[in-house]
Order: structure tokens, then sequence, then C-alpha cells
């Protein structure tokens, strides 16, 4: 009963305070809060490019110290505008992409030509993850948002961030995880305001192939996506070419016999 | 029958006091000091005719810059220089402990010292402490076997590699040299790449900054370049200067308070002993 209140006034109450509520409602206890993660994917890169937003991860998500899953798609597309790129609990990320379903749903069902851009999606997830931190009950994810939308100025492209705590903001470049050590420095180094997506591609996997080396948690299976006006394009995944020839490697306890 | 302590030492690490720093840590709450660490971004890499090692220099106390253009590189001889990470205290003290003893070594032998011989007397003595002396460091040179590199923990463990950092700015530095290095760099690329891995480190750790330092040591020569690049300077200097005349902060009112005399000078009194 209490439900069809809620349904009344349409954007009211959304699908993500929705299910706290009756979950409150129902059993009248304390509502159990989230303590460790359990299943985990890393890290998340993006940057802006020419003609829009490119996005990568590797497709791993591991279970503590095990690579349980080797499939997984960590980048969606949400919306016309936008793609959405998640690391930390997966579950968690699988129910922001159900709050999301829900939300693009009802702005289409408006039916009034307009579409949510990436801003306000981003702004959304803002509103979602600082409420639950707020609630003690967060959801353990730090989020990648990126899109472009044609505005008053032309092609517009966005790229945000936000993470467990609520911390969001906006750049040029972006990595979750282990990528804020990794990534960030190359990235800061190289990144133009106008490369291709060729270009854009090679510092990609150039973050990638590090991540591969020193991240134990990455591995060697990638999928890229690129959001531009004329859509979403998540490909297909592959792996990267790494290099093991160095000439330390082969023997490295020859100049010093007993190390390792 | 003698007590125990009546014994005398077999060598080896003492443990007498840890069940005492236990159960005042337990039982009276005593919180055990912590340690000063550096924050810092080391690196080495080995090109074609030797090693490059680098470092950054800036030292801190928590929160604040204590040094702003400390040494990081340590020298241990004169074809061998060590960079240190991790306690400022212990990387000095172990460095120099050992620089001394491969300078006995080299007048034992009448030769000159090998990397190895540094290598094995630094682990030794960290391992025999088992990880209390927090020293981390990046170990290099060229002797007649040829050019090496090597790292050692804290714990007493070494590792062997072509190139290498340590710090809390490794990740940044690590970054620009799995993307980069190759084998057989030229001495100017090799600097070149160094220079960029410290700069990562600078830029993008807030334990590293100030300046890059680097060390390049081939077969019978050693550079120090100290200072090699300044990519912090201080931009912004008061054209006013610092100084403060006397009339530039306005006077509200003036009291001046007459202090009484307190202490009596008496005359005489026992001349001072000879």
């Amino acid at each position: 009963m209490e439900e069809q209140k809620w349904d009344q006034s349409m954007g009211g109450f959304n699908a993500a305070s929705r299910s706290q509520m009756a979950e409150a409602a129902a059993g009248g206890e304390e509502s159990q809060r989230t303590l460790y993660p359990y299943v985990t994917g890393t890290s998340v890169i993006a940057l802006k490019y020419k003609d829009g937003v490119i996005m990568a991860c590797d497709t791993g998500a591991s279970y503590g110290s095990t690579l349980r899953y080797k499939s997984v798609e960590r980048i969606k597309a949400v919306g016309k505008h936008s793609l959405i790129g998640g690391s930390g609990e997966f579950s968690d990320f699988q129910e922001i992409l159900r709050y999301l379903d829900e939300l693009t749903l009802s702005d289409h069902m408006w039916d009034d030509g307009n579409s949510l851009g990436p801003k306000e999606i981003h702004s959304y997830l803002t509103r979602v993850m600082y409420n639950r931190r707020n609630k003690f009950d967060p959801l353990w994810n730090a989020l990648i948002l990126g899109g472009v939308k044609m505005g008053p100025k032309g092609a517009e492209k966005y790229l945000g961030m936000v993470n467990m705590i609520g911390t969001h903001f906006e750049e040029n470049h972006i990595a979750t995880g282990f990528g804020n050590h990794l990534a960030i420095p190359i990235l800061r180094a190289e990144w133009r305001e106008d490369m291709t997506f060729e270009e854009a591609v090679k510092l990609v996997e150039k973050c990638l192939l590090v991540l591969l080396y020193r991240d134990r948690s990455s591995i060697n299976k990638f999928q890229v996506a690129k959001i531009t006006t004329e859509g979403a394009t998540i490909y297909p995944p592959y792996s990267l070419k790494t290099f093991w020839g160095f000439s330390h490697f082969e023997n490295p306890a020859q100049g010093a016999v007993g190390s390792w | 029958m003698a007590g125990y302590m009546d014994l005398p030492t077999k060598g080896g690490f003492d443990f007498g006091l840890c069940r005492r720093n236990e159960s005042l840590a337990e039982k009276k709450g005593l919180k055990i000091p912590g340690f000063l660490k550096t924050g810092t971004t080391i690196v080495g890499l080995v090109f074609k005719d030797g090693v490059v090692l680098g470092a950054d220099t800036r030292a801190t106390e928590g929160p604040i810059v204590a040094d702003k253009n400390c040494e990081k590189i340590h020298f241990m001889a004169p074809n061998i220089y060590c960079c240190g990470a991790g306690t400022a205290a212990d990387t000095e003290a172990v460095t120099d402990m050992v620089s001394s003893q491969l300078q006995l070594h080299r007048y034992a032998t009448g030769r000159e010292s090998r990397v190895v011989t540094a290598l094995t007397l630094l682990k030794s003595h960290l391992f025999k402490y088992q990880g209390h002396v927090s020293a981390a460091l990046v170990l290099g040179g060229v002797d007649c076997t040829g050019p090496h590199l090597h790292t050692v923990y804290p714990h007493g463990s070494t590792d062997t590699l072509p190139f290498a950092t340590m710090g809390s700015g490794s990740l940044a530095a690590m970054s620009v040299f799995e993307s980069k290095y190759k084998e057989g760099l030229t001495r100017e690329e090799g600097i070149d790449l160094v220079a960029q891995a410290i700069s990562a480190g600078v830029f993008n750790d807030l334990g590293s900054g100030s300046n890059v330092d680097v060390c390049v040591i081939t077969k019978g020569k050693t550079e120090y370049l100290r200072n090699h690049l300044l990519p912090n300077p201080r931009t912004y200097v008061s054209s006013k200067g610092y100084s403060f005349t006397k009339g530039q902060t306005e006077i509200l009112y003036t009291k001046v308070t007459q202090l009484k005399p307190k202490v009596d000078v008496s005359e005489g009194g026992d001349a001072m002993e000879e």
C-alpha cells in the first residue's frame, strides 16, 4: 500500500531510494551495511579525444585473491549519449545499471524529444552514491561516466567520475583504482586536446599494458569502448602483446651469485 | 648456578626487550613511537655502458617538507652509488656503514669494490634486523664484471633488474619505465628516461618533489649530476623585498615600563681556582 503512494508522483521517489525504504519499512530491523567488497573489478581508464570519449578496462572480476570471472563487461552504454565504466564490487555495479535502466526508461517515456545527457546522469549517480554513503551502506564502486551530447556550442564532450564516498569531479582523463597510480602519470604527460581515435587507442593501450604488468588483479583481455555523437561502440575483447625478453630476466643471478 | 643474565651473549640480535615492549603496549596502552619516512621517488636503470641512478630531493616529516633539497644518492664506493628510500636515518646509517666496510675491504684486498659485495653486506645487515631497519635501496654500480643494478628491501630480500623504482613515487616512475624502457639505451637516452621517471614521481606523488638528482656510473668514470633538473623554481619574489623599516607599521600608542634592577652585583667573592 505504501508503494502505491510513492508511485503516484512520477519522478518523485526513484528506484534507488524506493528499494531501501521498502526494506527498512518491512523488517523494522537495522538494514545490513556493506562492510567489504567480494567480487571486484580492477581499474578503468578513460580520456576525451577529438570526436568524443574513449574508455577501456580489462574483463576480469576477482573474488579476493582468486581470478573468478574472466569475461565480465565492466563498460556499458547508458541512454543515447553516455558510457559508464565501473570498478569495485561487481554486484553493486549491476545494481547501478538497473537504476540507470529505470531512469532512462522513465526519461524515454516522457517522449518529448529530450534525452538525459552525460552531465545529468553523472549528477544522478553522484546523488545516489553520496546518499548511500551517508546511510553507512555504500555502493562499493568507483564509476567513470563519459559521453557527448549536442549542445548550443556543438558537440560537448563530458568525462567525470564518482566514487563510493560521493567524491566526484570532471577531467580530461580519469582512472580508477590502480590506474590512479600507474596510468594517470602517463595520461598527464601525454594527453592532448585533439587526439585522433587511433592515437587515443594507442595511449590507452600504453596505460593498459603498464597496468597488466604491475597490477596483480588485471588480466590480459581488454575491452575498449568509445562514445561519439553517432552513438556508443563497445569493441570486442582482445589481448595485448607483452615483452619479457630483457637479458637481465634471462639470467638474473649472473652478476650476483646467490641473489635472485 | 649462574642466572641466564650472566651468560655471555652468543651473537645475533637480542630479542630480550620484545616481551617487555609487548606488555607495555598491551597493558599500559603505551604507543610505540613511529618512524620518520622520507617519501621518495628513487630509480635506476642499466644502459649500454653502465647504470644511471636518479632521485628526487624532498624529505618529509609527516605533512611538512623538512628539507627541500636533500641528497638521496649516497656514496658507497667510487664506482658504486646507492639511492635510499624509507626512514632517512636508517638509509644514511646503513649506507655509511657499508661504505666504510667497503673501504676497509679495498685496503685489505687492494682491488676495486664489487657491487655484489655491497649487496651482500646490505642484505645481511637488513635481514639480521628483521625489517626494523626501514631502508629500501636502489644499488647500482660498474665493476670488473660489468654494470649491475639491484634493489634491496627492508627485510633483506634483493632483486637484480634492468630497471627499478622504489619509494612512495615508485608506481608513477615505474609507469614511465614500463612504457618506455628498451635495452641498449645510450647515455643521453638513459639520463633522459631517468629524469622523466623522477619527474613523474615529483609531479604525481605528494611525498616526492623539488628537484631531480642524477648519477651516471660507467667503467672508470662516475658523474654525480646534482640538481640535474630544477622543475620547481621559485617564480614569485616580492619586488618590495622583505625589509621592514621603521615607520611602515602604524603605532597606536607607546608605553615604556622601566624594569626594576633585580640583580645586585657584589664585589669580591672567591676567585676561580687555576
